[in-house]
């Protein structure tokens, strides 16, 4: 295993199946927490106003139950909020953050404990500044509150699934007629090439115009060096349609094409 | 491995879209129970998407599907690799009188090293108050802790009112916060290899033989247990027991002449943590209604030996619970 540092943590399934977990840094996190004591604060004020009616009754009691309210929304929350949203606060969800143990297991109750509870010494002497060091100098950026705990903080974003009918969709292609060229596209043009322009391609609509028609000149242009195209091939297609053609050309299997 | 892009994907997207239902299912409802026949289908979409994921990584060309693909098994991987035992159902009374009793005498080492640091601590406090009675305002950081022991003494039992009348609640609830937040203090401190663990305890020992050895040379011993024993019988073994947990997280960490991971003791102890520093939470809610309630009325209200003998009934029980409860499913 890497002991350096790094922000992704690989894992190792039984099955052999490799995957990463992205690590958290502590500015993501400091801003989560920020949303979380915004959280807290609310949570608290409501509960006092609410419990402000026992005042009625006895101003004495009335206070005591404020600060007990106090007291255990300001512990209690998180360990709360990270047991019924596996791993999440609301800060931490509103910046795709998680807890997770560090092998990648489910959360077990006394870790959210503990690595909460230890938020007494990660956020000495202020503004978690010795939690924020410990981030930056840990190999997985934990926390002591995480070390002590076994956990990690993963950036987690929603990953849809891709738009995977750009890839099946079946259009005419004006360079299927030329075999020979296409099979020395292939020969000539490295994965991270072809992977650049199918990219490009799953994420045209994300462009704004401008950008689409530039970058895609710029990747029909690179494409064009490295093969040539007779010109009743490339007759009046765009550069958009000239990488489709070309990533058509590198990603379609051929019939016969040896499968291993 | 050369594979067929398109082919591979018409035939696995629905795989991998009917795993990612499944998860957003279990993520929105984690209570959850499925039946076996569901199971089986949830690891069959795990394994045949783990497979997926094994094949895309050798298509260096396809990073997001990869990534989408690696989203989905690390999402389920841990749904589905659990093999740690799962908590049992929560069952209060088994826990506090089996449960917590048992921990504090499975780590009783690292309890007699602090209780042997608070005494040095202790030892320290009233040697200096008897050698230098002007260091009083060094050792006592609380103001009310410095006043001349006889003054208080004439004070607190010629009053004819109650002086707490309207405020014992939220004093109690005060006392009960702070002292369950030093308590937490203690414990994370464990994490200094419990250097700091062991100085909160020092400093916490130097001021109570201060304040013992200052009321004993004014002759106000009397008073003074009447005082402290009631709340103290449980407020001190609680803090000595917030202690107790930190040298364990110490223990831990610093893992000497093991070959254990430093994740795996870690993991050993840290059910044993929240048991011991819940079980001080509820030790302190008891200590800090009896310091409220009871340790602040004096003679002639409370004669000093009804709360003396009151405080070392409660002593005598908290220590045979700690020593003897659930002794006998002691594994």
């Amino acid at each position: 295993m890497n002991h350096e540092k790094t922000n992704i943590l690989t894992i190792r399934t039984p099955e052999g199946i490799l995957f990463s977990l992205r690590l958290s840094g502590p500015v993501n996190r400091f801003l989560a927490w920020i949303v979380d004591l915004a959280a807290i604060v609310a949570i608290s004020t409501i509960v006092r106003s609410l419990l402000g009616i026992f005042g009625l009754i006895s101003g004495d009691f009335a206070m005591a139950a404020s600060i007990l309210a106090y007291f255990v929304v300001s512990i209690g929350y998180s360990i709360v909020m990270e047991w019924r949203w596996r791993g999440q606060t609301l800060g931490k969800r509103l910046f795709n953050l998680r807890v997770m143990d560090e092998q990648g297991l489910h959360l077990r109750f006394s870790q959210i404990v503990i690595r909460n509870l230890l938020r007494f010494v990660d956020s000495l002497p202020a503004f978690y500044l010795v939690g924020g060091l410990s981030c930056l100098i840990s190999r997985r950026a934990q926390r002591l509150g995480d070390v002590a705990a076994n956990t990690i903080v993963v950036w987690n974003p929603a990953i849809p699934e891709p738009d995977l009918d750009q890839i099946l969709t079946d259009k005419y292609n004006s360079f299927r007629k030329y075999p020979h060229i296409e099979a020395r596209l292939r020969q000539r043009v490295s994965p991270q090439q072809a992977g650049i322009a199918l990219q490009a391609l799953l994420r045209r609509d994300e462009l704004d115009p401008v950008a689409r028609i530039e970058l895609f000149t710029s990747i029909a242009s690179h494409f064009r060096r490295i093969v040539e195209f007779p010109q009743e091939a490339i007759d009046g297609i765009s550069d958009e349609q000239y990488v489709r053609n070309i990533t058509d050309a590198l990603f379609r299997t051929q019939p016969g094409l040896l499968k291993r | 491995m050369i594979i067929d892009l398109k082919k591979f994907i018409v035939t696995e997207r629905q795989y991998w879209s009917e795993l990612e239902l499944v998860l957003d299912k279990l993520a929105k409802d984690p209570e959850h129970k499925a039946d076996l026949e569901a199971i089986k289908r949830f690891h069959y979409l795990y394994q045949r998407t783990s497979a997926d994921l094994g094949k895309i990584m050798t298509f260096s060309s396809e990073p997001e599907i990869r990534r989408y693909l690696e989203s989905l098994v690390g999402r389920a991987y841990g749904e589905i690799h659990e093999t740690r035992e799962k908590a049992h159902r929560l069952a209060p009374g088994r826990w506090f009188f089996h449960t917590f009793p048992q921990t504090f005498r499975m780590h009783v080492r690292a309890f007699y090293l602090v209780l042997v640091i608070m005494v040095a601590g202790c030892i320290f406090g009233g040697l200096a108050i008897s050698l230098d009675p002007d260091s009083k305002e060094d050792l006592m950081p609380f103001p009310q802790l410095r006043v001349d022991p006889e003054e208080r003494v004439a004070r607190e039992e010629s009053v004819d009112k109650d002086r707490l009348h309207g405020g014992k609640a939220s004093f109690s609830s005060y006392l009960m916060t702070h002292n369950t937040k030093v308590s937490i203090f203690a414990m994370a401190l464990g994490m200094t290899w419990g250097i700091g663990t062991a100085v909160l305890l020092f400093s916490n020992g130097v001021m109570l033989g201060a304040v013992v050895l200052d009321y004993i040379l004014a002759g106000q011993t009397e008073f003074l247990f009447g005082w402290l024993l009631p709340h103290g019988a449980v407020e001190i073994p609680a803090i000595l027991l917030a202690g107790q947990a930190g040298m364990v997280l110490a223990g831990a960490l610093i893992g000497r002449g093991g070959s254990v991971p430093l994740t795996r003791r870690l993991r050993e102890i840290s059910g044993d943590l929240v048991t011991l520093i819940s079980g001080v939470a509820i030790m302190l809610v008891w200590a800090g209604f009896i310091e409220a309630f009871f340790s602040q009325y004096h003679e002639p209200v409370i004669p000093s030996e009804v709360k003396t003998a009151g405080g070392c009934g409660i002593r005598i029980l908290l220590t045979l619970f700690l020593w003897k409860s659930g002794r006998h499913n002691m594994l």
